[in-house]
Protein backbone atom coordinates (compact mmCIF):
# COMPACT_ATOMS: atom_id res chain seq x y z
CA UNK A 1 0.00 0.00 0.00
CA UNK A 2 1.08 3.56 -0.72
CA UNK A 3 1.66 5.59 2.42
CA UNK A 4 3.14 8.98 3.18
CA UNK A 5 4.49 10.14 6.52
CA UNK A 6 6.15 13.47 7.24
CA UNK A 7 9.37 12.67 9.07
CA UNK A 8 11.30 15.57 10.61
CA UNK A 9 9.46 17.94 8.29
CA UNK A 10 10.09 15.99 5.08
CA UNK A 11 7.40 13.90 3.35
CA UNK A 12 8.47 10.27 2.91
CA UNK A 13 6.24 8.24 0.59
CA UNK A 14 6.61 4.57 -0.22
CA UNK A 15 4.73 1.50 -1.31
CA UNK A 16 5.00 -0.83 1.69
CA UNK A 17 3.44 -4.04 2.94
CA UNK A 18 0.64 -3.42 5.48
CA UNK A 19 2.64 -5.32 8.07
CA UNK A 20 5.50 -2.80 7.95
CA UNK A 21 6.08 -1.39 11.42
CA UNK A 22 6.55 2.33 11.87
CA UNK A 23 10.04 1.75 13.27
CA UNK A 24 10.99 -0.18 10.11
CA UNK A 25 9.60 2.59 7.95
CA UNK A 26 11.72 5.11 9.86
CA UNK A 27 14.92 3.04 9.86
CA UNK A 28 14.73 1.23 6.53
CA UNK A 29 12.54 3.33 4.24
CA UNK A 30 13.58 6.76 5.49
CA UNK A 31 17.08 5.57 6.41
CA UNK A 32 17.01 7.27 9.82
CA UNK A 33 18.74 4.83 12.13
CA UNK A 34 18.89 7.06 15.21
CA UNK A 35 15.70 5.36 16.45
CA UNK A 36 16.76 2.07 18.05
CA UNK A 37 14.97 -1.23 18.40
CA UNK A 38 15.59 -2.75 21.80
CA UNK A 39 13.07 -5.29 23.08
CA UNK A 40 10.82 -5.26 20.00
CA UNK A 41 7.95 -6.15 22.38
CA UNK A 42 6.72 -2.66 23.44
CA UNK A 43 8.47 -2.74 26.80
CA UNK A 44 11.78 -0.86 26.63
CA UNK A 45 10.94 2.44 24.91
CA UNK A 46 14.16 2.52 22.83
CA UNK A 47 12.00 3.01 19.73
CA UNK A 48 10.11 6.03 21.13
CA UNK A 49 9.44 8.79 18.59
CA UNK A 50 6.91 11.60 18.44
CA UNK A 51 3.81 10.90 16.36
CA UNK A 52 1.75 14.06 15.90
CA UNK A 53 3.62 15.65 18.79
CA UNK A 54 3.48 12.86 21.39
CA UNK A 55 5.94 10.12 22.34
CA UNK A 56 4.80 6.64 21.30
CA UNK A 57 6.55 3.30 20.75
CA UNK A 58 7.18 2.88 17.03
CA UNK A 59 7.75 -0.90 17.26
CA UNK A 60 4.07 -1.33 18.18
CA UNK A 61 2.50 0.88 15.52
CA UNK A 62 1.99 -0.08 11.90
CA UNK A 63 3.36 2.39 9.40
CA UNK A 64 -0.15 2.32 7.90
CA UNK A 65 -1.58 3.62 11.18
CA UNK A 66 0.72 6.64 10.94
CA UNK A 67 -0.11 7.30 7.26
CA UNK A 68 -0.63 11.04 6.78
CA UNK A 69 0.85 11.77 10.19
CA UNK A 70 3.86 13.72 11.32
CA UNK A 71 6.81 12.02 12.99
CA UNK A 72 9.78 13.53 14.80
CA UNK A 73 12.78 11.32 15.50
CA UNK A 74 15.97 12.03 17.43
CA UNK A 75 17.54 13.30 14.19
CA UNK A 76 14.85 15.98 14.04
CA UNK A 77 15.64 17.57 17.43
CA UNK A 78 18.94 19.37 16.87
CA UNK A 79 18.90 22.51 14.70
CA UNK A 80 20.25 22.49 11.16
CA UNK A 81 23.55 24.07 12.31
CA UNK A 82 24.13 21.21 14.74
CA UNK A 83 23.10 23.02 17.92
CA UNK A 84 21.74 20.37 20.25
CA UNK A 85 18.17 20.46 21.54
CA UNK A 86 18.15 21.61 25.21
CA UNK A 87 17.21 18.07 26.29
CA UNK A 88 20.15 16.58 24.38
CA UNK A 89 22.42 19.22 25.91
CA UNK A 90 21.08 18.43 29.39
CA UNK A 91 21.72 14.69 28.91
CA UNK A 92 25.28 15.50 27.88
CA UNK A 93 25.94 17.88 30.77
CA UNK A 94 24.43 15.56 33.39
CA UNK A 95 25.97 12.32 32.15
CA UNK A 96 22.49 11.01 31.37
CA UNK A 97 23.91 8.23 29.22
CA UNK A 98 26.58 5.57 29.19
CA UNK A 99 26.30 3.17 26.24
CA UNK A 100 23.68 5.43 24.67
CA UNK A 101 21.38 2.69 23.40
CA UNK A 102 18.33 3.88 25.30
CA UNK A 103 19.15 7.55 24.79
CA UNK A 104 17.21 8.43 21.61
CA UNK A 105 14.06 6.91 23.13
CA UNK A 106 14.73 8.51 26.52
CA UNK A 107 15.18 11.94 24.97
CA UNK A 108 12.01 11.62 22.88
CA UNK A 109 10.00 10.42 25.90
CA UNK A 110 11.50 13.18 28.08
CA UNK A 111 10.67 15.99 25.64
CA UNK A 112 7.11 14.68 25.40
CA UNK A 113 6.95 14.55 29.21
CA UNK A 114 7.95 18.23 29.47
CA UNK A 115 5.28 19.13 26.89
CA UNK A 116 2.70 17.56 29.22
CA UNK A 117 4.25 18.72 32.52
CA UNK A 118 6.56 21.74 32.00
CA UNK A 119 7.67 21.85 35.65
CA UNK A 120 7.77 18.25 36.82
CA UNK A 121 8.77 16.99 40.26
CA UNK A 122 11.38 14.24 40.47
CA UNK A 123 8.48 11.83 41.06
CA UNK A 124 6.73 13.07 37.88
CA UNK A 125 9.90 12.41 35.89
CA UNK A 126 10.41 8.93 37.29
CA UNK A 127 6.77 7.96 36.64
CA UNK A 128 6.73 9.74 33.28
CA UNK A 129 9.70 7.70 32.06
CA UNK A 130 8.45 4.34 33.31
CA UNK A 131 8.05 3.15 29.72
CA UNK A 132 11.79 3.52 29.04
CA UNK A 133 14.39 1.09 30.30
CA UNK A 134 18.09 1.85 30.73
CA UNK A 135 20.55 -0.94 31.48
CA UNK A 136 23.49 1.32 32.30
CA UNK A 137 22.86 4.49 34.22
CA UNK A 138 20.63 3.42 37.09
CA UNK A 139 18.35 6.26 35.93
CA UNK A 140 19.63 8.81 38.44
CA UNK A 141 21.47 11.01 35.94
CA UNK A 142 18.69 10.69 33.38
CA UNK A 143 16.25 12.08 35.93
CA UNK A 144 18.72 14.85 36.81
CA UNK A 145 19.08 15.71 33.12
CA UNK A 146 15.34 16.02 32.59
CA UNK A 147 14.95 18.16 35.72
CA UNK A 148 17.88 20.35 34.62
CA UNK A 149 16.29 20.83 31.21
CA UNK A 150 12.94 21.75 32.79
CA UNK A 151 14.63 24.33 35.03
CA UNK A 152 16.48 26.04 32.19
CA UNK B 1 9.66 -9.39 14.75
CA UNK B 2 7.25 -8.84 11.89
CA UNK B 3 3.61 -9.95 11.83
CA UNK B 4 2.41 -12.48 9.25
CA UNK B 5 1.09 -10.80 6.11
CA UNK B 6 -2.44 -9.38 6.16
CA UNK B 7 -4.63 -7.00 4.21
CA UNK B 8 -5.32 -3.62 5.72
CA UNK B 9 -8.48 -1.56 5.33
CA UNK B 10 -9.38 1.64 7.08
CA UNK B 11 -12.91 2.41 8.24
CA UNK B 12 -14.14 5.93 8.80
CA UNK B 13 -17.34 5.06 10.67
CA UNK B 14 -18.71 2.28 12.86
CA UNK B 15 -21.19 1.33 10.10
CA UNK B 16 -18.41 1.02 7.55
CA UNK B 17 -16.29 -1.04 9.96
CA UNK B 18 -19.15 -3.45 10.67
CA UNK B 19 -19.88 -3.81 6.93
CA UNK B 20 -16.22 -4.51 6.24
CA UNK B 21 -15.92 -7.13 8.96
CA UNK B 22 -19.09 -8.77 7.61
CA UNK B 23 -17.54 -8.98 4.14
CA UNK B 24 -14.22 -10.37 5.35
CA UNK B 25 -15.54 -12.99 7.73
CA UNK B 26 -13.88 -14.78 10.62
CA UNK B 27 -10.30 -14.06 9.67
CA UNK B 28 -10.76 -10.29 9.99
CA UNK B 29 -10.14 -8.28 13.15
CA UNK B 30 -10.69 -4.71 14.26
CA UNK B 31 -7.54 -2.70 14.97
CA UNK B 32 -8.04 0.13 17.50
CA UNK B 33 -4.85 1.34 19.25
CA UNK B 34 -3.11 -1.91 18.35
CA UNK B 35 -1.35 -2.13 21.71
CA UNK B 36 -2.68 -5.57 22.50
CA UNK B 37 -3.22 -6.87 18.97
CA UNK B 38 0.04 -5.80 17.28
CA UNK B 39 2.27 -7.40 19.99
CA UNK B 40 0.27 -10.65 19.61
CA UNK B 41 0.64 -10.48 15.83
CA UNK B 42 4.38 -9.87 16.09
CA UNK B 43 4.68 -12.99 18.24
CA UNK B 44 2.45 -14.76 15.68
CA UNK B 45 0.02 -15.64 18.45
CA UNK B 46 -2.59 -13.90 16.29
CA UNK B 47 -2.61 -14.07 12.50
CA UNK B 48 -5.69 -12.28 11.19
CA UNK B 49 -5.77 -12.14 7.40
CA UNK B 50 -7.48 -8.73 7.35
CA UNK B 51 -7.19 -5.80 9.74
CA UNK B 52 -9.97 -3.25 9.80
CA UNK B 53 -8.43 -0.12 11.26
CA UNK B 54 -11.03 1.71 13.37
CA UNK B 55 -8.42 3.99 14.93
CA UNK B 56 -9.64 6.95 12.89
CA UNK B 57 -13.33 6.64 13.70
CA UNK B 58 -13.01 9.97 15.47
CA UNK B 59 -16.72 10.36 16.30
CA UNK B 60 -16.24 7.44 18.73
CA UNK B 61 -13.62 9.34 20.70
CA UNK B 62 -15.47 11.42 23.31
CA UNK B 63 -16.29 11.76 27.01
CA UNK B 64 -19.68 13.21 27.95
CA UNK B 65 -21.65 13.97 31.07
CA UNK B 66 -25.03 12.26 30.67
CA UNK B 67 -26.77 13.07 33.96
CA UNK B 68 -26.52 10.10 36.32
CA UNK B 69 -23.71 8.54 34.29
CA UNK B 70 -20.92 9.47 31.91
CA UNK B 71 -20.46 8.08 28.41
CA UNK B 72 -17.10 7.31 26.83
CA UNK B 73 -16.64 6.53 23.14
CA UNK B 74 -14.96 3.16 22.60
CA UNK B 75 -12.11 4.70 20.60
CA UNK B 76 -11.18 7.14 23.39
CA UNK B 77 -7.52 6.74 24.27
CA UNK B 78 -6.41 5.91 27.83
CA UNK B 79 -4.58 9.22 28.08
CA UNK B 80 -7.79 11.16 27.36
CA UNK B 81 -9.71 9.19 30.01
CA UNK B 82 -6.91 9.64 32.56
CA UNK B 83 -6.78 13.42 32.10
CA UNK B 84 -10.50 14.14 31.51
CA UNK B 85 -12.01 16.58 34.00
CA UNK B 86 -15.41 14.84 33.62
CA UNK B 87 -13.97 11.42 34.47
CA UNK B 88 -11.84 12.80 37.32
CA UNK B 89 -14.83 14.59 38.82
CA UNK B 90 -17.52 11.93 38.46
CA UNK B 91 -15.70 8.60 38.20
CA UNK B 92 -12.31 9.20 39.82
CA UNK B 93 -11.72 5.45 40.27
CA UNK B 94 -11.73 4.99 36.49
CA UNK B 95 -9.39 7.95 35.87
CA UNK B 96 -6.96 6.62 38.48
CA UNK B 97 -7.07 2.98 37.31
CA UNK B 98 -6.48 4.16 33.73
CA UNK B 99 -3.35 6.01 34.87
CA UNK B 100 -1.97 2.60 35.92
CA UNK B 101 -2.30 1.07 32.44
CA UNK B 102 1.17 0.41 31.01
CA UNK B 103 3.22 3.59 30.56
CA UNK B 104 2.62 7.03 28.99
CA UNK B 105 3.50 5.85 25.47
CA UNK B 106 1.05 2.93 25.76
CA UNK B 107 -1.70 5.18 27.12
CA UNK B 108 -1.37 7.57 24.19
CA UNK B 109 -2.27 4.76 21.76
CA UNK B 110 -4.45 2.21 23.61
CA UNK B 111 -8.21 2.73 23.73
CA UNK B 112 -10.79 1.91 26.39
CA UNK B 113 -12.86 -0.12 23.90
CA UNK B 114 -9.82 -2.12 22.82
CA UNK B 115 -8.89 -2.87 26.40
CA UNK B 116 -12.40 -4.13 27.27
CA UNK B 117 -12.93 -6.04 23.99
CA UNK B 118 -9.56 -7.75 24.44
CA UNK B 119 -11.01 -9.21 27.68
CA UNK B 120 -7.70 -9.88 29.39
CA UNK B 121 -8.41 -10.70 33.07
CA UNK B 122 -4.99 -9.20 33.93
CA UNK B 123 -5.96 -5.82 32.47
CA UNK B 124 -7.02 -3.02 34.77
CA UNK B 125 -10.11 -1.64 33.06
CA UNK B 126 -12.31 -4.76 32.76
CA UNK B 127 -12.35 -5.19 36.57
CA UNK B 128 -12.61 -1.45 37.20
CA UNK B 129 -15.66 -1.02 34.96
CA UNK B 130 -17.14 -4.18 36.53
CA UNK B 131 -16.80 -2.71 40.04
CA UNK B 132 -18.40 0.50 38.78
CA UNK B 133 -21.42 -1.31 37.30
CA UNK B 134 -20.71 -0.04 33.79
CA UNK B 135 -22.69 -0.95 30.68
CA UNK B 136 -21.01 -1.50 27.31
CA UNK B 137 -22.78 -0.64 24.05
CA UNK B 138 -22.11 -2.94 21.08
CA UNK B 139 -23.14 -2.24 17.51
CA UNK B 140 -23.67 -4.99 14.94
CA UNK B 141 -25.26 -5.34 11.50
CA UNK B 142 -28.73 -5.36 13.10
CA UNK B 143 -28.31 -2.41 15.44
CA UNK B 144 -27.06 -1.79 18.96
CA UNK B 145 -27.40 -3.63 22.24
CA UNK B 146 -26.41 -2.85 25.80
CA UNK B 147 -24.32 -5.39 27.68
CA UNK B 148 -23.74 -5.02 31.43
CA UNK B 149 -20.04 -5.45 32.29
CA UNK B 150 -21.14 -8.33 34.55
CA UNK B 151 -22.47 -10.27 31.51
CA UNK B 152 -19.70 -9.38 29.05
CA UNK B 153 -16.74 -11.62 29.92
CA UNK B 154 -17.15 -15.29 29.02
CA UNK B 155 -13.62 -16.71 29.33
CA UNK B 156 -9.93 -15.98 28.93
CA UNK B 157 -9.61 -13.28 26.23
CA UNK B 158 -13.20 -13.92 25.20
CA UNK B 159 -16.41 -11.97 25.54
CA UNK B 160 -20.00 -12.28 24.36
CA UNK B 161 -19.27 -9.89 21.46
CA UNK B 162 -20.06 -11.49 18.10
CA UNK B 163 -17.28 -11.36 15.48
CA UNK B 164 -19.17 -8.66 13.56
CA UNK B 165 -20.02 -6.59 16.63
CA UNK B 166 -18.06 -3.53 17.63
CA UNK B 167 -17.98 -1.82 21.02
CA UNK B 168 -19.04 1.77 20.50
CA UNK B 169 -19.67 3.25 23.95
CA UNK B 170 -19.01 2.66 27.64
CA UNK B 171 -21.57 4.02 30.13
CA UNK B 172 -20.32 4.42 33.68
CA UNK B 173 -22.57 5.44 36.59
CA UNK B 174 -21.36 8.49 38.49
CA UNK B 175 -19.81 7.68 41.86
CA UNK B 176 -21.58 10.52 43.69
CA UNK B 177 -18.78 11.06 46.16
CA UNK B 178 -18.26 7.41 47.11
CA UNK B 179 -14.85 6.56 48.57
CA UNK B 180 -12.66 4.46 46.28
CA UNK B 181 -9.31 2.78 45.84
CA UNK B 182 -7.36 0.98 43.15
CA UNK B 183 -4.66 -1.39 44.36
CA UNK B 184 -2.27 -2.83 41.81
CA UNK B 185 0.40 -5.26 42.92
CA UNK B 186 3.22 -5.82 40.44
CA UNK B 187 6.96 -6.25 40.53
CA UNK B 188 8.02 -3.62 38.01
CA UNK B 189 6.62 -0.29 36.91
CA UNK B 190 4.58 -0.63 33.71
CA UNK B 191 3.73 -4.32 34.29
CA UNK B 192 0.32 -5.91 34.40
CA UNK B 193 -1.02 -6.62 37.89
CA UNK B 194 -0.13 -9.90 39.59
CA UNK B 195 -3.34 -9.14 41.48
CA UNK B 196 -5.33 -5.92 41.41
CA UNK B 197 -8.38 -4.62 43.27
CA UNK B 198 -10.82 -1.91 42.23
CA UNK B 199 -13.19 -0.87 45.01
CA UNK B 200 -15.65 1.81 46.05
CA UNK B 201 -17.76 2.31 49.15
CA UNK B 202 -20.66 4.58 50.04
CA UNK B 203 -21.85 3.87 53.60
CA UNK B 204 -22.98 0.24 53.68
CA UNK B 205 -22.87 -0.10 49.94
CA UNK B 206 -19.59 -1.36 48.48
CA UNK B 207 -18.37 -3.02 45.33
CA UNK B 208 -15.06 -4.80 44.80
CA UNK B 209 -13.69 -6.34 41.59
CA UNK B 210 -10.49 -8.30 41.14
CA UNK B 211 -7.82 -8.18 38.43
CA UNK B 212 -6.06 -11.43 37.43
CA UNK B 213 -7.92 -13.69 39.88
CA UNK B 214 -9.63 -15.98 37.31
CA UNK B 215 -9.92 -16.37 33.54
CA UNK B 216 -12.30 -13.39 33.66
CA UNK B 217 -12.45 -10.26 35.83
CA UNK B 218 -14.18 -11.16 39.09
CA UNK B 219 -16.85 -9.29 41.03
CA UNK B 220 -16.23 -10.12 44.71
CA UNK B 221 -19.93 -10.18 45.62
CA UNK B 222 -19.30 -11.77 49.05
CA UNK B 223 -17.31 -8.72 50.09
CA UNK B 224 -20.10 -6.36 49.04
CA UNK B 225 -22.67 -8.53 50.88
CA UNK B 226 -20.53 -8.58 54.03
CA UNK B 227 -20.21 -4.78 54.07
CA UNK B 228 -23.96 -4.44 53.46
CA UNK B 229 -24.66 -6.65 56.48
CA UNK B 230 -22.45 -4.49 58.67
CA UNK B 231 -19.32 -6.68 58.78
CA UNK B 232 -15.97 -5.10 59.65
CA UNK B 233 -13.51 -4.36 56.84
CA UNK B 234 -11.28 -7.13 58.16
CA UNK B 235 -14.09 -9.71 58.02
CA UNK B 236 -15.39 -8.51 54.65
CA UNK B 237 -11.91 -8.61 53.11
CA UNK B 238 -11.45 -12.19 54.34
CA UNK B 239 -14.12 -13.13 51.74
CA UNK B 240 -12.22 -11.52 48.85
CA UNK B 241 -11.19 -14.73 47.12
CA UNK B 242 -14.57 -16.48 47.53
CA UNK B 243 -15.69 -15.93 43.93
CA UNK B 244 -12.19 -16.15 42.45
CA UNK B 245 -10.55 -19.04 40.65
CA UNK B 246 -6.93 -17.96 40.17
CA UNK B 247 -4.23 -19.74 38.23
CA UNK B 248 -0.63 -20.25 39.27
CA UNK B 249 2.08 -18.76 37.06
CA UNK B 250 5.69 -17.59 37.19
CA UNK B 251 4.76 -14.68 39.46
CA UNK B 252 2.45 -16.29 42.00
CA UNK B 253 0.95 -19.53 43.26
CA UNK B 254 -2.80 -19.92 43.70
CA UNK B 255 -2.47 -19.47 47.49
CA UNK B 256 -0.33 -16.34 47.13
CA UNK B 257 -2.86 -14.80 44.73
CA UNK B 258 -5.68 -15.53 47.19
CA UNK B 259 -3.62 -13.98 49.98
CA UNK B 260 -2.91 -10.89 47.86
CA UNK B 261 -6.59 -10.53 46.99
CA UNK B 262 -7.51 -10.47 50.69
CA UNK B 263 -4.74 -8.08 51.70
CA UNK B 264 -5.32 -5.70 48.77
CA UNK B 265 -9.09 -5.78 49.34
CA UNK B 266 -8.59 -4.83 52.97
CA UNK B 267 -6.30 -1.96 51.99
CA UNK B 268 -8.73 -0.85 49.29
CA UNK B 269 -11.70 -0.88 51.68
CA UNK B 270 -9.73 1.00 54.31
CA UNK B 271 -8.81 3.67 51.78
CA UNK B 272 -12.36 3.80 50.40
CA UNK B 273 -13.79 4.15 53.91
CA UNK B 274 -11.41 6.88 55.07
C1 LIG C 1 3.94 -2.48 27.19
C2 LIG C 1 2.46 -2.58 27.45
C3 LIG C 1 2.01 -2.56 28.76
C4 LIG C 1 0.65 -2.66 29.02
N1 LIG C 1 0.27 -2.65 30.34
C5 LIG C 1 -1.04 -2.74 30.63
C6 LIG C 1 -1.47 -2.71 31.98
O1 LIG C 1 -0.68 -2.58 32.92
N2 LIG C 1 -2.80 -2.80 32.24
C7 LIG C 1 -3.71 -2.92 31.22
O2 LIG C 1 -4.90 -2.96 31.52
N3 LIG C 1 -3.35 -2.94 29.93
C8 LIG C 1 -2.04 -2.86 29.62
N4 LIG C 1 -1.65 -2.88 28.30
C9 LIG C 1 -2.68 -3.06 27.24
C10 LIG C 1 -3.22 -1.73 26.77
O3 LIG C 1 -4.14 -1.25 27.71
C11 LIG C 1 -3.95 -1.86 25.43
O4 LIG C 1 -4.01 -0.58 24.89
C12 LIG C 1 -5.36 -2.36 25.46
O5 LIG C 1 -5.45 -3.57 26.14
C13 LIG C 1 -5.88 -2.62 24.06
O6 LIG C 1 -6.37 -1.45 23.49
P1 LIG C 1 -6.08 -1.13 21.99
O7 LIG C 1 -6.95 0.02 21.64
O8 LIG C 1 -4.65 -0.98 21.78
O9 LIG C 1 -6.69 -2.43 21.26
P2 LIG C 1 -6.16 -3.29 20.03
O10 LIG C 1 -4.85 -3.89 20.34
O11 LIG C 1 -6.29 -2.53 18.78
O12 LIG C 1 -7.28 -4.42 20.02
C14 LIG C 1 -7.35 -5.41 21.03
C15 LIG C 1 -8.46 -6.41 20.68
O13 LIG C 1 -9.74 -5.82 20.81
C16 LIG C 1 -10.43 -5.79 19.56
N5 LIG C 1 -11.07 -4.48 19.50
C17 LIG C 1 -10.46 -3.27 19.63
N6 LIG C 1 -11.37 -2.28 19.65
C18 LIG C 1 -12.59 -2.87 19.51
C19 LIG C 1 -13.93 -2.36 19.47
N7 LIG C 1 -14.20 -1.05 19.59
N8 LIG C 1 -14.93 -3.27 19.33
C20 LIG C 1 -14.67 -4.60 19.25
N9 LIG C 1 -13.44 -5.13 19.28
C21 LIG C 1 -12.41 -4.27 19.41
C22 LIG C 1 -9.37 -6.03 18.50
O14 LIG C 1 -9.91 -6.68 17.37
C23 LIG C 1 -8.39 -6.91 19.24
O15 LIG C 1 -8.83 -8.25 19.23
C24 LIG C 1 -0.30 -2.77 27.98
C25 LIG C 1 0.14 -2.79 26.66
C26 LIG C 1 1.50 -2.68 26.37
C27 LIG C 1 1.93 -2.69 24.95
S1 LIG D 1 11.81 -1.64 20.88
FE1 LIG D 1 9.89 -0.67 21.00
S2 LIG D 1 9.53 -0.67 23.13
FE2 LIG D 1 11.39 -1.81 23.00
S1 LIG E 1 22.81 4.27 28.57
FE1 LIG E 1 23.04 2.17 28.13
S2 LIG E 1 20.96 1.52 28.12
FE2 LIG E 1 20.79 3.52 28.86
Amino acid sequence: MEISITINGKAVSADVEPRTLLVQFIRETAGLTGTNIGCDTSSCGACSIHLDGEAVKSCTILAAQADGGSVTTIEGLASADGTLHPMQQAFMENHGLQCGYCTPGMVMAATSLLNDIPNPSEEDVRIGLEGNLCRCTGYHNIVQAVLACANK
Amino acid sequence: MIPAAFDYVRASSAEEAINLIGQHGDEAKFLAGGHSLVPLMKLRLAQPSVLIDIGRVSDLSYIKDAGDHITIGALTRHRDVETSSIVNEHVPLLAHATSHVGDPQVRRRGTIGGSLAHADPASDLPATTLALGATYVAQGPNGSREIPASAFYSGYLTSVLAADEMLTEIRVPKMNGAGWSFQKFNRRAQDWAIVGVAAWRNGNEASVALVNMASVPVLATSVGAAIASGASIEDAAAQAAAEADPQADLNASVEYRQHLARVLTRRALEAASA
